[in-house]
């Protein structure tokens, strides 16, 4: 019976479907029910199109040529990045594709994409806001009570990264073992978001970046700050994943792999961030010599 | 300050990278503009009678930030291709895994069309 039920069902929707199908039919040949897209399908990938990559220096700033065509944003601007380092790393990123290029490996471009054509429309105050909202709920922020090893290695891996915060920037962040997170006081934030304002647009757009893959505005300030480094800035975050691991187990396709994910994302935005706010201390230096 | 070791440790890890990533090219890594690049400002920032000097370390980093990214990367594309690259398995696949089998029926179950 359950059969008939599973017919009726089909022929139903397919009578609901036939003025979608009627309208996709005059387009061309009509969707393949078998090749419908699967949920895990891997990530889209195209054939490398292009044999040379070459950067040149224009007006707005420095230009990525696919063989004698420039580079466009998704939004069919043109790709251009204000600093000669980050135009190499781009091209780099760019050259080192084999036969497919992998777009979800190349987060500097992805980044510089976001940067030019700025798709979620924010401005300059909403990207901070948005970071400076992760300190409600910053990871290193919230602490367990129990078991008393991870208790204590928490404590001894994240107060001493805290209080670098406090005293770097003179504010009171603190932990806090309840669901609601610790109360960070009103100071803290205007602090931290007048700090943030020094940044130019595009270094915000990286350290939003990285604020949103650690989970922490801390971490991601002791990142800015060139206090950690990126490996251990990923382990902070990760402490207590970690932590699981050597306890129950470590498994590569699940563990490794989100870890270096995690590892890629978090360098990529960190030396974008670095790249973008550098001209200041380049002038500097060209003046001393 | 972030304790980063010693610089020409991370530029033999970042000339290790650009390698990596010429190999199947054919190219030697030499002619790319990143090695060139590389080479120029690890030339530039060589270590000075200071003690501290804020510039190097600045560079310094931003090598150590860049060869963690290509490492990275490298590393995630390996994993990615190793296990999630062919998307999704099979139901035979998937019951192999787990020493599975599906049931055969010769004369087919007997509500195909």
């Amino acid at each position: 019976m359950w059969r008939c039920c599973l017919r009726l069902r089909d022929a139903g929707r397919r009578l609901l479907n036939q003025p979608r199908g009627a309208l996709t039919a005059s387009v061309g040949p009509g969707p393949n029910p078998l090749s419908a897209a699967r949920a895990y399908a891997p990530p889209t990938e195209r054939k490398r199109f292009y044999q040379n990559v070459s950067i040149t220096q224009g007006e707005g700033g420095f230009e990525i040529n696919l063989d004698h065509r420039k580079l466009k944003t998704p939004q069919a601007k043109l790709f251009t990045v204000p600093s000669e380092a980050l135009a190499i790393a781009v091209a780099t990123e760019w050259d080192s594709q084999q036969d497919t290029i992998k777009f979800y490996t190349m987060h500097l471009t992805t980044l510089c994409n976001t940067s030019l054509d700025n798709p979620t429309q924010r401005n300059k105050d909403q990207l901070i806001q948005a970071a400076v909202k992760f300190l409600d709920t910053d990871t290193i922020c919230y602490r367990v009570e129990e078991p008393a090893t991870l208790v204590e290695l928490q404590r001894n891996e994240w107060d001493p990264v805290i209080e670098w915060a406090e005293q770097r920037y003179d504010v009171e962040i603190g932990s806090s073992t309840s669901i609601m997170g610790p109360s960070i006081p009103a100071r803290t934030r205007d602090v931290l978001a007048s700090h943030l304002a020094s940044y130019n647009m595009w270094a915000l757009q990286g350290i939003e970046f990285v604020v949103t893959q650690l989970k922490s505005m801390v971490l991601t300030l002791g990142l800015m700050d060139r206090r950690l480094t990126v490996e251990q800035a990923v382990l902070l975050s990760r402490l207590e994943e970690e932590y699981q691991i050597q306890k129950w187990g470590h498994v590569a396709w699940a563990h490794d792999y989100e870890l270096q994910e995690l590892r890629a994302r978090t360098a990529a935005g960190t030396l974008f961030a670095h790249l973008c706010s550098e001209s200041a201390t380049v002038k500097h230096k060209l003046l001393q010599q | 300050m972030a304790a980063l070791g010693s610089p020409v440790r991370t530029l033999r890890g970042l000339l290790r990278e650009l390698r990596h990533m010429n190999a199947a090219t054919g190219r030697s890594y030499r002619d790319t503009a990143a090695y060139r690049y590389l080479v120029k400002a690890f030339r530039a920032h060589r270590v000075t009678s200071e003690k501290l000097c804020r510039a190097q370390h600045e560079l310094h980093f931003q090598a150590a930030t860049y060869l963690c990214l290509l490492r990275s990367i490298r590393e995630h594309v390996a994993l990615h291709q190793e296990f999630h690259g062919k998307g999704e398995r099979s139901v035979e696949e998937s019951a192999g895994l787990v020493g599975l089998k599906l049931p055969q029926q010769p004369g087919g179950k007997g509500w195909e069309p």
